[in-house]
């Protein structure tokens, strides 16, 4: 068990499980999902080594052959994406191509928009896909901490009707204020009124937020990760997200944004500096969960607005694209390696891929498969399920 | 003054005490009534800039990479100007109302532009019909580069129709959802076949690429332009009410009450449409002043931060961090989400943004630093690093460095006993019956001295969420 020995409170959930003879204690599975913002380059993430199309659209950036990491005869991966070629290696990764959405949109505000509340290109929803999970499962929970994200401000995603994620970036000072006292006595002298008055929300979300924080910061003090993380801002987040899914806290998703892959000039240097950031962060984050054991019970996922198009464009970049590939990293899943063929390069759009999988099919599979909800409910519509989970 | 505008002016606070409501928005319509003053943020360069391009006309693709690139980036900064300047003027503009109202249609014809020329454009339309007729405010939005661009009306032609224009006019602009079918949008598309814009912003209808044929839209057939579409939906009943309900959230309540909005919405259209009079329909209703519409809407972000400095003048050393702020909040100034425009009420609450709101007043008093920074925003950073948002050192904490003019707000409160400062200060800040008890506030204020009493207590209480209820 190794540095589990330490960690006492483990010790009922690895009886139970030895009890029902799994290795992982079922209904544990926590998704942890990383926004790669502004657009990445899906095209030179996973290459198409053995496609002509695909160099004589990028003379300058095309990766060639000799450099990418080849994974598969026809396929290789970014020369960066050491931790991620491993993972195919052992197993523990797949690779889904040319998903989307019909009638792309180019901005990224917008397509952001769509991705975050899974709504149709021409509809405007105000709630995330992750917040309507929560209103659908979290329904009077004590603690909004079902759901945290770690930035300073709440992504739309995490935003439902009802109850609404949690943003912050370092548990030690959530939310920590100079007039922090006067907010808690502020919110001790609500507690006797029960008028349900309008202003009664913001005395909901202030008490809920305070609590939260206590609540994150003893948790995250719990099971301090001995696990060597890069110093980057990633790495430090996937840390914090590591040390909370040792403890116990009752959080099932996690949400992390890298960025900006809005790569129009000079994109290999920069892809290939938030490559280097993604790799090692996520190196770290896989080595941390298998000597924790617990590997198995988290999905890891990437996801982009868009992807770009085919060919260069004349400042040594890529400008917005459409469809794109998405990885998914983990101990639980059910298939593994490249589930579906690369993007065809001979069938475009007026020089963008086309779509093969819908976003809102892979969000129903999560759902459903994995966090065990009622996907249905949640994107107001039946979508297929994939059978990677 | 909240629900008309942005809060009182520390100087009218005292006047505000002696003023039946009804004189006060007559006060406010009368300084509401003239034309405003054309606010632009592009300078020189950037015109020539732009200029030149026109020129060039055909030539435009040849147009030096530099060029436009310098062009774009100017444009982006002088965008940001504008939001500042318009900023400033909500909060010093005697025409509050207008403001106000500009700032309802600023959300309701919500736009997306990187060209500053559309924008100030759309900006001088929107305040110059704030209070006129929506017959006229509709054409001249429609008929703006910043909205045909945003909604691509330029891709709509003969035949290969766009009808994303035609879509939001029904369902954003005019008659609400379910009030059209889908039939219609396709045939008020072709209409709009042909309306563009050039680069400057002028409308321009290129008859080569308009569908001249015969068309239905809601019921109404024949070789149908443009304008006689958008005349026809304004026609429709369905729009005095659409626009009427969007009104009434926006200033009375967000639960709207069926029997005001019908009393209300018949008396527009049959006003045909003169928005001053639908406004003076509701702020002269007894039912404006009740309990229940008191002090139950969330303020927008644009509200609290105008409102704060009303109450406060505040000069900023770096006025930039206003747009950080507005960020951080969730509402920045040309930027809405998408052509929806903003949801407000409860969707600006969330645990981040709430403890910002709260955080604020402590924040413009240098009590607590600013550690926290907005999310990036590729639309706006076209792939560079946002220079102002790193640049100016807001990843690490940092205090934000006003000058708070205290004197005139100060003035209101001579002469009112020790012990009645707290309520004095309540009644003049809240639109609301505080929950926290006023020892609260005395146990967290600074009690050396009566001015330094007052201004932390100010604060304080501005830290509430009381405060942001209006």
């Amino acid at each position: 068990m190794g540095s589990l020995a330490t960690a006492s409170f483990f010790v009922p959930k690895f009886l139970k499980a030895f009890e029902t003879g799994q290795v992982v204690p079922p209904g544990n599975k926590v998704a942890v999902i990383l926004q790669l913002s502004g657009g990445n380059d899906g095209l030179n993430t996973v290459i198409p080594v053995r496609n002509d199309i695909y160099y004589r659209s990028r003379p300058k950036l095309g990766i060639e052959k000799s450099k990418a990491i080849n994974i598969t005869d026809e396929t290789g991966l970014h020369p960066q994406l050491t931790a991620f070629a491993d993972a195919y290696h052992d197993g523990s990764l797949a690779i889904l191509n040319s998903v989307g959405y019909p009638n792309p949109d180019r901005s990224h505000f917008r397509s952001m928009d769509i991705w975050h509340s899974a709504s149709d290109s021409n509809e405007y929803l105000t709630t995330g896909w992750l917040g309507r999970y929560l209103d659908a499962q979290c329904n009077g929970c004590g603690q909004p901490t079902q759901a945290l994200e770690l930035d300073d401000i709440l992504s739309l995603a995490l935003k439902g009707e009802q109850t609404k994620g949690l943003a912050f970036k370092d548990p030690k000072r959530l939310y920590g204020t100079s007039n922090e006292r006067f907010f808690r006595a502020v919110a001790q002298d609500h507690k006797d009124h029960h008028d349900e008055q309008p202003v009664d929300y913001l005395y909901k979300t202030m008490a809920e937020t305070l609590s939260s924080a206590d609540y994150i910061f003893k948790q995250s003090r719990l099971h301090p990760t001995k696990t060597e993380y890069p110093d980057t801002e990633l790495g430090k987040n996937l840390r914090t997200i590591a040390s909370l899914i040792f403890s116990d806290i009752n959080t099932k998703v996690y949400y992390v944004s890298l960025g900006s892959f809005d790569t129009h000039i000079n994109q290999q240097m920069q892809q290939e500096r938030l490559f280097r950031e993604m790799n090692d962060a996520i190196a770290a984050f896989v080595k941390d969960l298998k000597s924790n054991n617990r590997f198995d019970d988290v999905l890891f996922f990437t996801f982009s607005e868009f992807g770009r198009r085919v060919s260069q464009n004349a400042s040594g970049g890529t400008d917005h694209g459409t469809a794109n590939n998405m990885f998914f990293l983990g101990g639980g899943l059910k298939e593994k390696g490249i589930l579906n063929a690369l993007p065809d390069l001979s069938d475009l759009d007026d020089g963008d891929l086309k779509h093969k999988i819908d976003f809102k099919n892979v969000y129903a599979t999560i759902l459903n498969k994995w966090l065990g909800a009622d996907d249905q409910k949640i994107l107001n519509r039946k979508y297929d399920q994939l059978s990677f989970l | 003054m909240w629900r008309a505008g942005f809060g009182p002016a520390a100087v009218q606070l005292r006047q505000l005490k002696d003023i039946e409501p009804l004189d006060l928005f007559r006060a406010l319509q009368k300084a509401s009534s003239k034309k405003p003053r054309f606010i632009s943020a592009a300078d020189s360069y950037l015109k020539g800039l732009t200029k030149g391009i026109q020129e060039e006309g055909v030539k435009r693709k040849n147009l030096d990479q530099a060029d436009r690139k310098r062009m774009q980036q100017q444009s982006r900064q002088a965008i940001r100007s504008l939001n500042l300047m318009w900023l400033n003027e909500m909060v010093s503009a005697e025409g509050q109302l207008r403001e106000k109202m500009a700032f309802f249609w600023h959300g309701h014809f919500a736009s997306r532009n990187l060209n500053v020329f559309y924008q100030q454009q759309l900006l001088d339309i929107i305040r110059s019909n704030a209070l006129g007729n929506f017959r006229d405010l509709l054409h001249e939005v429609s008929k703006s580069a910043a909205i045909l661009n945003f909604l691509n009306a330029n891709q709509n032609r003969k035949d290969h129709p766009n009808e994303n224009f035609a879509r939001e006019v029904m369902e954003l602009f005019t008659l609400g959802r379910g009030n059209y079918t889908e039939q219609d949008v396709k045939e008020a598309a072709r209409a709009f076949t042909g309306w563009g814009a050039n680069l400057q912003g002028d409308f321009v209808f290129r008859k080569f690429l308009h569908d001249f044929g015969i068309k239905t839209v809601l019921k109404k057939t024949g070789n149908l332009t443009g304008e006689e579409v958008l005349d026809h939906l304004v026609d429709q009943k369905e729009t005095a009410r659409f626009i009427t309900q969007k009104i009434y959230r926006f200033f009375v309540n967000d639960i709207p009450d069926p029997a005001h909005i019908a009393w209300l919405s018949d008396r527009f259209y049959q006003s045909n449409y003169e928005i001053s009079s639908l406004m003076q329909d509701i702020f002269t209703s007894d039912w404006f002043y009740e309990e229940k519409n008191i002090g139950v809407r969330i303020k927008s972000p644009i509200e609290l931060l105008v409102g704060i400095q009303r109450m406060l003048p505040m000069e900023f050393q770096q006025e930039e961090v206003l747009l950080i702020m507005q960020r951080l909040l969730g509402q920045v100034l040309f930027s809405p989400p998408n052509v929806a425009g903003w949801p407000g009420g409860r969707s600006w609450i969330d645990s981040s943004s709430l403890m910002m709101r709260l955080r604020l007043p402590q924040l413009f008093t240098d009590n607590d630093e600013l550690n926290m920074s907005p999310k990036s925003d590729d639309d706006q950073a076209m792939g560079m690093t946002e220079k102002y948002a790193k640049q100016k050192n807001i990843r690490g904490a940092q205090l934000i460095v006003t000058d708070i003019d205290w004197k005139d707000y100060m003035k209101n409160f001579d002469g009112i006993p020790r012990e009645a400062l707290v309520k004095s200060l309540v009644n003049s800040l809240l639109q609301v019956k505080p929950h926290f008890s006023e020892q609260t506030i005395k146990t967290y204020s600074d009690s050396d001295s009566r001015e330094g009493f007052i201004q932390t207590a100010t604060i304080q209480i501005m830290s509430t969420p009381e405060y942001q209820m209006c």
